[in-house]
């Protein structure tokens, strides 16, 4: 089981008090209804799946409640930065080089 | 005699408390401190097991947890455990236990001819053998497999034991208490870090417990191991658990640890759990999980009396009893002459000691001569003899060229050996090490740490005594500072003696007998020979993950340790790869065997999940009502009165609410509080219906889309205030609406001013539906004018009942004159009796959800989940009014207008009438156009809610059919095992097709 600091509490709690939700930074479009059938499947389901440093969602489900971001190595499963929401997205690559030292 | 292979002293057994025990029904004596293993050998008994798959008869080989063959069956209390190992089922007075994989006996197993019949049984011959015919394989094949598999049966009854769980957190966790693991807690706990020592074994010591021609710090190794036990346990910040097996190693040091409570107790105190799970996130991790003695993979390597010799050493130095009494010693490396300078130290005979290598060291050499020991080098094993115990062996000499000469037979009654030592990194490898080929010493060794863990001593391949005790001190100050940043001074222990030895092989050794007929075992507990693996290289299988499959090698309950590098070593001659890039297969979790319970622990039964009450659940069990499990709720499903069936309750139920008046608890609704300034912005988005216009004091039927387009919730929402709407869910729904609410609220829309709260817990919902309900509850409600101009259908408004404050709203999922009163959950069961007393005397009902089904499947009103399933959009199942126009946006408009969404040939709701009236469709069954349609042909829709309607009287369902609202009076099919139903397609509503009964 992971082990998540969730940044709104500001400590570390076991994985079965959040839920994943999905790639982060994926902002639903302002308008929706100008949006192409292709760019609107793109929105609703293509994701990166990336094998290796990914942003994500969670929430701290059975806690504060809140949403955040994480950027975690989905091999090592190691959380190498969490952030709140609407914080920008992280350098993942920079990230990837630190984690890879 | 008694005992016959007992020594006359030594050991750790207490010789003052004699044990007895039975074996298949036969009673013999051990001692206090035995194993089952060390108790059977000490009477003598070898054969304790059949082999898997020829049936071979099979003795004790190992002395751990690693053992493959010894795995018995031990009755406690009625019920029997299988399949556990013997060597270490601790003995215990009256202990019954029985052998495995044998009909009629261990003795005279019929299966036996499998052995005979080996050449049908090659690798993979599952797949080879029973291809043909076809339909052989559920009648014969299977079933006769499935009687012939497996070793021992399964338990009859539940499990009555207890099991616990406890998590616990620590700087340190060691893993192992050898010397490396107990130096390393010494250490560690020395610095006052919280530390855990955990070993599977009853006695803490390991390896020291068997070491006698070793002294550390002057005393015997068991006796310095016993002080130190001693030391630690006074310790405050140490905690000892023996019998305790880490078993699984997971992300960020949590370890998972089983501990054997109470199976070695004569009469467990009944408090205490079997067993317990310990959940252990460690700040720091040492792993000191020894080493494993590798067999040999010789011709007819698996007669019962061939054990390894250092688990001869360890029956004989540790328990005090002699694998035999002439022992012929086969080895590769320098351990295993010590094992046989214990033993003839003992009195034993030792045959001859032979020695795979042409050179050995000249120390052994004189040690043997002093004790007249013929020593035979550069010879192996080239048969065994003897069924049920081994009687004797052929010899060969290898020549340079690796050719095989006979060099003769030697008489034994026990034959030990030893290929050499290999690191266990099971758990190392499990905590995502990867292992690193170290060519020096011919293994696998821990390379990087991706956790905060270090292997210390022989897991990562260091021997001899002092060294390895060296290397746990190092391991526990390093992880303890690590953990909590301090050190502390500690003193080393020294040892002399015990030093590393040399020497090894891998893989299959040479000999002189036909290569077809000869079965060197490399996986004893699956029946692996050298050759299966051979042919599995040869029929194409070049991969290691590969060849374990087809063969099964390294599958067995040890994870390959005993049988993994000997495998590999076969694998990569064969392959003609370097051994370290044929790759290692991965150790899973558990490291040994973990019972269920243990997984379970207190989640069995009513503790398996909770179990959510409405406020009317007393009042319905007093009433004989039957439950029916929705999620986490129990629901009232339907209430039989004077031995009615379901089908009698639910006619006589749906017919007193259409003619007087029915009472439904309807508190598992989810509800949800939406307050603030921008709920009603808010509400326009998450739902497509318009809300903005929606009055203060009125209710709206409400749709939730995702962005798809997809209808995922619906439920009615009431405006309390210009700023308040109570908002309900299905029940099923509550929790996800209210997580979807919360994740546009926070990360799309966090301008908005809104705050979602979910009240669903907080009021109970009783229902009252019928001509009467007015009726029914006037008397009771205050503050409300109930007059139908006043407070008409899909009204809401606050007031109380019987004084306590509530939340009237008068909504309808029948079609009849509908209120549902909100009180605070507290007060429901009050609400609730206050009810059903009240629509007795009206001649009312109670009724449950089978009722609430039927009654608004006659309406056809949908069921999200039933008519829906995710792919349907409100247009599909009629509700095109519920989509607000001029609406810019809300969650699913862009997705509806989708070309898959808006083309021809969607399925739509229908109702379908029966041409026999009495017949009643089932649900999920498939419409077709004609009775018998062709084979691949697509059914036109399904049928989604079948009921036998009172009010129709007559059967009716709804159902989903391709561009069914161009069907209505139109035939279709229910195409069924008894032949095709006939249905006609009507629009979805039976009853008061004009709603006027709604409005009375």
């Amino acid at each position: 089981m992971l082990l998540i600091e969730c940044p709104y509490c500001g400590v570390e709690r076991p994985e079965l008090e959040f839920r994943c939700g999905g790639e982060a930074h994926i902002a639903r479009p302002e308008d929706p209804s100008g949006k192409t059938d292709e760019e609107w499947a793109e929105f609703l389901y293509m994701r990166t799946n990336t094998k290796g440093v990914y942003a994500e969602r969670w929430r701290h489900i059975h806690g504060c409640g809140r949403f955040f971001n994480a950027v975690r190595d989905t091999v090592s499963d190691k959380f190498l930065k969490i952030y709140k929401a609407g914080e920008p997205m992280p350098d993942l690559a920079s990230l990837a080089k630190e984690a890879g030292k | 005699m008694s005992q016959p292979y007992r020594t006359e002293k030594g050991g750790q057994i207490d010789r003052d408390r004699k044990i007895s025990f039975t074996f298949d029904g036969e009673r013999m004596e051990g001692y206090e401190c035995d194993t089952l293993a060390s108790a059977l050998l000490a009477n003598g008994v070898h054969l304790v097991g059949r082999s898997f798959k020829y049936h071979r008869p099979r003795g004790i080989l190992t002395a751990g947890s690693e053992e493959p063959n010894a795995l018995v069956g031990i009755y406690r209390k009625g019920d029997q455990t299988p399949n556990l190992r013997a060597t270490q089922v601790e003995l215990y007075d009256g202990l019954e236990a029985i052998s495995q994989n044998r009909f009629p006996s261990l003795s005279f197993d019929i299966g036996a001819v499998n052995d005979l019949l080996s050449p049908l049984f090659p690798s993979g011959f599952y797949y080879k053998t029973f291809m043909w015919p076809k339909a052989f394989w559920d009648r014969v094949y299977e079933p006769v497999i499935r009687a012939a598999a497996g070793l021992g049966k399964p338990p009859k009854n539940p499990d009555h034991d207890r099991y616990a769980n406890l998590y616990a957190h620590c700087d340190v966790l060691v893993i192992g208490a050898g010397p490396a693991g107990l130096a390393a807690a010494l250490a560690a706990s020395e610095t006052g870090a919280r530390v855990i020592l955990c070993d599977e074994q009853a006695s803490l010591g390991g390896s020291l417990l068997s070491e006698t021609t070793a002294t550390i710090d002057g005393k015997q190794p068991a006796d310095w191991a016993e002080d130190t036990v001693a030391d630690l346990a006074a310790r405050d910040n140490v905690t000892l658990l023996p019998r305790t097996t880490a078993f699984g190693y997971y992300a960020q040091n949590f370890v998972a640890l089983a501990e054997r409570v109470t199976d070695h107790m004569a009469d467990p105190d009944p408090a205490l759990p079997r067993e317990r799970l310990w959940q252990v996130r460690a700040k720091e991790v040492v792993i000191a999980a020894g080493s494993i003695e590798r067999p040999m993979v010789f011709p007819e390597n698996d007669r019962p009396g061939i054990l390894m010799a250092g688990a001869a050493r360890t029956y004989l130095n540790r328990y005090g009893v002699k694998a035999g009494q002439k022992v012929l010693v086969a080895t590769a490396c320098d351990t295993a002459w010590q094992a046989a300078f214990d033993l003839a130290d003992n009195g034993v005979e030792i045959a001859a000691i032979a020695d795979t290598r042409k050179i050995v060291p000249e120390a052994l050499m004189t040690i043997a001569e002093a004790r007249n020991i013929k020593v035979r080098t550069g010879c192996v094993v080239t048969a065994t003899q003897g069924r049920k115990r081994v009687s004797g062996a052929l010899l060969g000499h290898v020549s340079s060229t690796g050719a095989v000469s006979s060099a003769g037979d030697v008489a034994c009654d026990a034959l030990l050996m030893s290929g050499g030592w290999t690191p266990t990194v099971s758990l190392y490898s499990q905590s995502r090490g990867k292992v690193v080929w170290d060519e020096a010493s011919g293994n696998f060794l821990p390379g990087a740490h991706p956790q905060n863990e270090r292997s210390a001593g022989a897991c990562r391949g260091l021997y001899g005594l002092n060294a390895v005790l060296e290397d746990g001190y190092a391991a526990g100050e390093d992880a303890a500072k690590s953990a909590t940043g301090k050190s502390a001074k500690c003193t080393y222990a020294v040892a002399t003696g015990a030093h590393a030895g040399e020497g090894g092989t891998l893989g299959d050794l040479p000999n002189d007998r036909d290569a077809s007929r000869v079965k060197a075992f490399v996986d004893y507990q699956n029946d692996v020979t050298a050759k299966d693996v051979k042919l599995a290289v040869r029929e194409g299988m070049h991969s290691i993950e590969h060849i374990k499959r087809y063969t099964t090698t390294g599958m067995a309950t040890d994870q390959g340790r005993l049988s993994n590098m000997n495998a590999l070593a076969i694998a990569s001659t064969a392959l003609d790869k370097p051994l370290p890039q044929v790759g290692l297969t991965t150790f899973r979790q558990p490291f040994t065997p973990t019972s269920f319970g243990t997984f379970a622990t207190s989640s069995r039964g009513d503790f398996f999940d909770p179990v959510r009450k409405t406020p009317s659940h007393q009042w319905a069990v007093d009433n004989d009502v039957v439950f029916e499990d929705v999620g986490q709720w129990k629901r009232s499903r339907y209430f039989p009165k004077d031995g009615e069936d379901m089908h009698g309750a639910v006619a006589r139920e749906c017919q007193v609410v259409r003619e007087k008046v029915g009472l439904f608890d309807g508190s598992t609704l989810g509800k949800i509080e939406v307050v603030g300034p921008d709920a009603a912005e808010f509400l326009e988005r998450m739902y497509t219906n318009p809300w903005k216009g929606l009055k203060p004091g009125r209710c709206r039927y409400g749709l939730m889309l995702n962005d798809a387009g997809f209808i995922i919730d619906d439920g009615v929402i009431g405006r309390i205030a210009e700023d308040r709407f109570h908002v309900t869910t299905t029940t099923g729904g509550a929790a996800h609406v209210f997580a979807t609410m919360e994740d546009y609220l926070q990360t799309e829309w966090p301008d908005l001013d809104v705050w979602v709260t979910s009240t669903t817990e907080q009021y109970a919902v009783i229902a009252l539906q019928g001509p009467l309900a007015r009726d029914a509850i006037a008397p009771f409600i205050s503050g409300i004018d109930l007059s139908p101009d006043a407070f008409p259908h899909m009204s809401v408004a606050t007031g109380t009942f019987s004084g306590v404050p509530c939340r009237l709203f008068r909504i309808s999922f029948t079609g009849e004159i509908g209120f549902e009163i909100n009180v605070p959950r507290r007060h429901g069961t009050m609400v609730w009796d206050t009810m059903a007393a009240e629509i007795e005397k009206l001649g009312g009902v109670v009724y449950g959800t089978e009722t609430m089904h039927v009654l608004r499947a006659e309406k056809g009103y949908i069921i999200v989940g039933q008519e829906t399933d995710g792919t349907v959009t409100p247009d599909d199942v009629g509700m095109s009014w519920a989509i607000g126009k001029k609406k810019k946006d809300f969650v699913g408009k862009r997705g509806l207008a989708r070309p898959d969404l808006i083309a021809e040939g969607r399925k739509q709701l229908v109702g379908l009438l029966t041409k026999d009236p009495r017949i009643v469709l089932e649900e999920g069954a498939q419409v077709t156009k004609v009775p018998d349609p062709a084979k691949g042909t697509s059914a036109e829709g399904h049928v989604t809610s079948a009921y036998h309607s009172p009010a129709a009287g007559r059967s009716i369902a709804l159902a989903m059919v391709k561009d069914g609202r161009a069907l209505h009076g139109k035939t279709l099919y229910i195409p069924m095992p008894g032949g095709a139903i006939e249905v006609e397609v009507t629009e979805p509503v039976f009853v008061d097709k004009e709603g006027g009964r709604l409005n009375g």
